[in-house]
């Protein structure tokens, strides 16, 4: 914009090419107002509709575990504890992961095998999300029912304390299967930001590094790491908003159960997979707003964990100076 | 980021504006229950290529059809779940049963052929409220001597979505357990105690083809389809039935149609040595005071001919046709669906 208005004042404003330059710029500044509008029109309108909900149930709304349709009693807690801890399982999974990808790649691969290994990341990350949850229901569930649950509850689910995440009965299905969905989902998202977030590390500081006898192990974790280490909380949570939001392959594995268990074997629901199975039946004109209220916690959830990702990854372009 | 906020507006936008979608021109355009859409694709398909005239049926649950019908964004909708007296009049609508069929609990056990095992209503209630956790518990055994049943959890399936299935089961497991009756009762949608949600008959039917010991309930024609282990059911009188169509028949056989406005009779739970406990009838709603009077009349032809003619396409699929009694009743119903000019346009057709 400041150059928009440089030209606007200086001597050259009438220059076609000045007069031109100005149009683009109205052009390109309506067309960010516009993105800004829609983003404020669809918190307005989650808003409007959610009223009804929040008038009725306050702000116990947030904090009730209560779902039940046919008394008309609402409350947020299930889902939203659904999608945390499924979000939860699958950056716990996904992070380190995805962080070892990024530095074989960006240190110890091959060079011949950089670049196939990098587009088949980038192809997995194009795999819609619904092809993920068919192949969860059809393929992974199963595969969990029959090994991976009994195993987990023979062993993890015996011990004291920690025991009850891994209590129950094998369905299958569940918060797990559906966070381990999630984290293949996002494991090439956090691949590839890691990996681009690494290649900013300038090579005369690695090279110094290995200059000064350091191994590999030590680069990563004293020099690049720390290097980077804000960015890569920025990406991390890019990555995490995409998690919070994920909705079909979630609805596919989760089986959808408006309970908070103990177990993360158990059944539960994400705020996403509650409005996508619900919305187009949801009888009473409460029950509607309670949905569209779910939609609202989610839309705040997600603006601030996007946010602070945002606020991380200036402060490192700042810093880095690029 | 900005997909995952696109994919939350988009559900929300989808979900109101899926009718947006324009039917194609001269088509007949419907929406609502799942439960009849396997009977109405097959007519459509006949009868599209007798006249020409072609359905474009959205299958969004029963909910979603009563919504529909009642913003006049498609000319019918359907619903297995009547609506009452008052919201008929209230929302100027007109209701009609097309088609019965019934509701089967369906099973995935090592060993159990379909038909094998049998459930009564108590039962059935105590294992979707959770208080009957096992294939082998007492209850079950008792009703199954010589049955091998597994020591296994049961994983219990119920619909994720509103679904008039759901009414109708649940209204099913009201009327034989208080206990249903007084802690979760009798909705599209209810809060299950146990158990884990599939969205829609399809996704029921795919959960419980994937979990192993599990149960959940289908509309028969998706059981069929999906070749999936129905149980039999002990009914009213104490007799043990097969999900047959003429075990559906006998439900309906007694019905007095006429006792509830827009012929909303639901028939769970009704008497009769051969009787199916869990049958249903699946209904139209069309506006009495339609927009397009013309489309009007085309679904109405439609539906005539399906009673004349699509008894037997029905039948393939397990559904019960209505009785010629009632149809005559259905067609004196449908002089009150009237186009702009105030003219019946039924009555037109003729």
């Amino acid at each position: 914009m400041s150059v928009v208005t440089e030209f606007e004042t200086g001597p050259r404003a009438t220059n076609p090419v000045a007069r031109s330059d100005r149009v683009f710029g109205t052009l390109t500044f309506a067309a960010a107002v516009v993105v800004l509008l829609t983003l404020l029109g669809v918190f307005v309108s989650l808003a409007m509709g959610a009223w009804p909900a929040f008038q009725k149930f306050g702000i116990g709304f947030l904090y009730t575990a209560k779902w039940n349709p046919v008394t008309d009693k609402f409350g947020a807690l299930a889902p939203l504890y659904g999608t945390v801890v499924t979000s939860v399982i699958a950056m716990l999974i996904a992070v380190p992961v995805g962080l070892g990808i990024a530095i074989f790649l960006t240190e110890t691969c091959p060079r011949i095998l950089r670049r196939p290994l990098g587009i088949a990341i980038e192809l997995l990350a194009g795999i819609p999300s619904i092809i993920y949850g068919i192949w969860g229901l059809f393929v992974f569930a199963p595969f969990m029912q029959s090994v991976v649950q009994p195993a987990l509850i023979d062993t993890l689910g015996q011990v004291p304390l920690i025991g009850t995440l891994f209590s129950g009965a094998p369905y299958g299905i569940g918060m797990l299967t559906a966070g381990l969905i999630l984290a293949m989902m996002v494991l090439p998202f956090i691949a590839s930001l890691a990996r681009d977030i690494f290649l900013t590390v300038p090579d005369m500081l690695r090279e110094s590094a290995y200059g000064l006898g350091m191994t590999r192990w030590e680069v990563n974790r004293h020099i690049v790491i720390p290097h980077v280490r804000t960015a890569l909380v920025g990406g991390i949570m890019l990555s995490l908003g995409r998690a919070l939001g994920e909705t079909m392959a979630v609805t596919f594995v989760i089986g959808n159960a408006h309970r908070i268990s103990a177990s993360i074997l158990q059944p539960g629901t994400t705020i996403s997979a509650a409005i996508a199975n619900e919305f187009t039946e949801a009888t009473t004109p409460l029950y509607t707003a309670s949905l569209i209220a779910l939609g609202l916690v989610l839309f705040i959830l997600t603006f601030i964990v996007l946010a602070a990702a945002q606020y991380m990854l200036r402060r490192m372009k700042q810093k880095s100076g690029v | 980021m900005l997909k995952s906020r696109l994919s939350l507006t988009a559900v929300i936008a989808g979900a109101t504006l899926v009718s947006a979608v324009a039917a194609q021109a001269g088509d007949i355009s419907g929406a609502g229950a799942t439960f009849p859409y396997p009977i109405y694709s097959d007519w459509a398909k006949t009868y599209k290529d007798k006249t020409g005239t072609g359905l474009n049926y959205q299958a969004i649950g029963s909910g979603g059809g009563i919504k529909q019908i009642e913003a006049r964004t498609v000319t019918f909708g359907a619903s297995d779940k009547p609506l009452g007296g008052d919201e008929l009049k209230a929302n100027t609508l007109v209701q009609f049963p097309t088609v019965m069929g019934g509701i089967v609990p369906v099973v995935n056990i090592d060993g159990i052929k379909p038909g094998e095992l049998v459930l009564d209503g108590e039962t059935l209630a105590k294992i979707y409220e959770g208080k009957i956790t096992k294939w082998n518990d007492p209850a079950i055994a008792k009703l199954n001597e010589g049955v091998k049943l597994p020591d296994a959890a049961i994983a219990v399936v119920h619909r994720s979505d509103g679904s008039g299935t759901t009414f109708n089961y649940t209204y099913y497991l009201a009327s034989v357990d208080q206990g249903w009756k007084d802690d979760i009762g009798v909705s599209t949608a209810v809060e299950w105690p146990v158990g884990l949600g599939a969205k829609g008959n399809q996704g029921v039917a795919a959960n419980v083809g994937q979990t192993k010991n599990s149960i959940g309930y289908v509309e028969y024609a998706y059981a069929l389809q999906n070749k999936m282990t129905y149980t039999d059911m002990i009914n009213k009188d104490g007799k043990r039935v097969a999900p047959k169509a003429d075990a559906f028949a006998a439900a309906a056989a007694n019905a007095d149609w006429s006792s509830q406005p827009g012929f909303g009779v639901i028939l769970a739970n009704q008497p009769g040595a051969g009787t199916w406990p869990m049958t249903a009838a699946t209904f139209i709603l069309m506006h009495s005071d339609a927009k397009d009077g013309a489309a009007s009349a085309e679904a109405l032809k439609f539906f005539d001919w399906a009673y004349a003619n699509g008894g037997e396409a029905a039948a393939k699929l397990d559904y019960i046709p209505m009785p010629a009694s009632v149809v005559a009743q259905i067609k004196a119903e449908w002089t009150q669906i009237k186009g702009k000019d105030g003219a019946s346009v039924w009555a037109m057709n003729n």
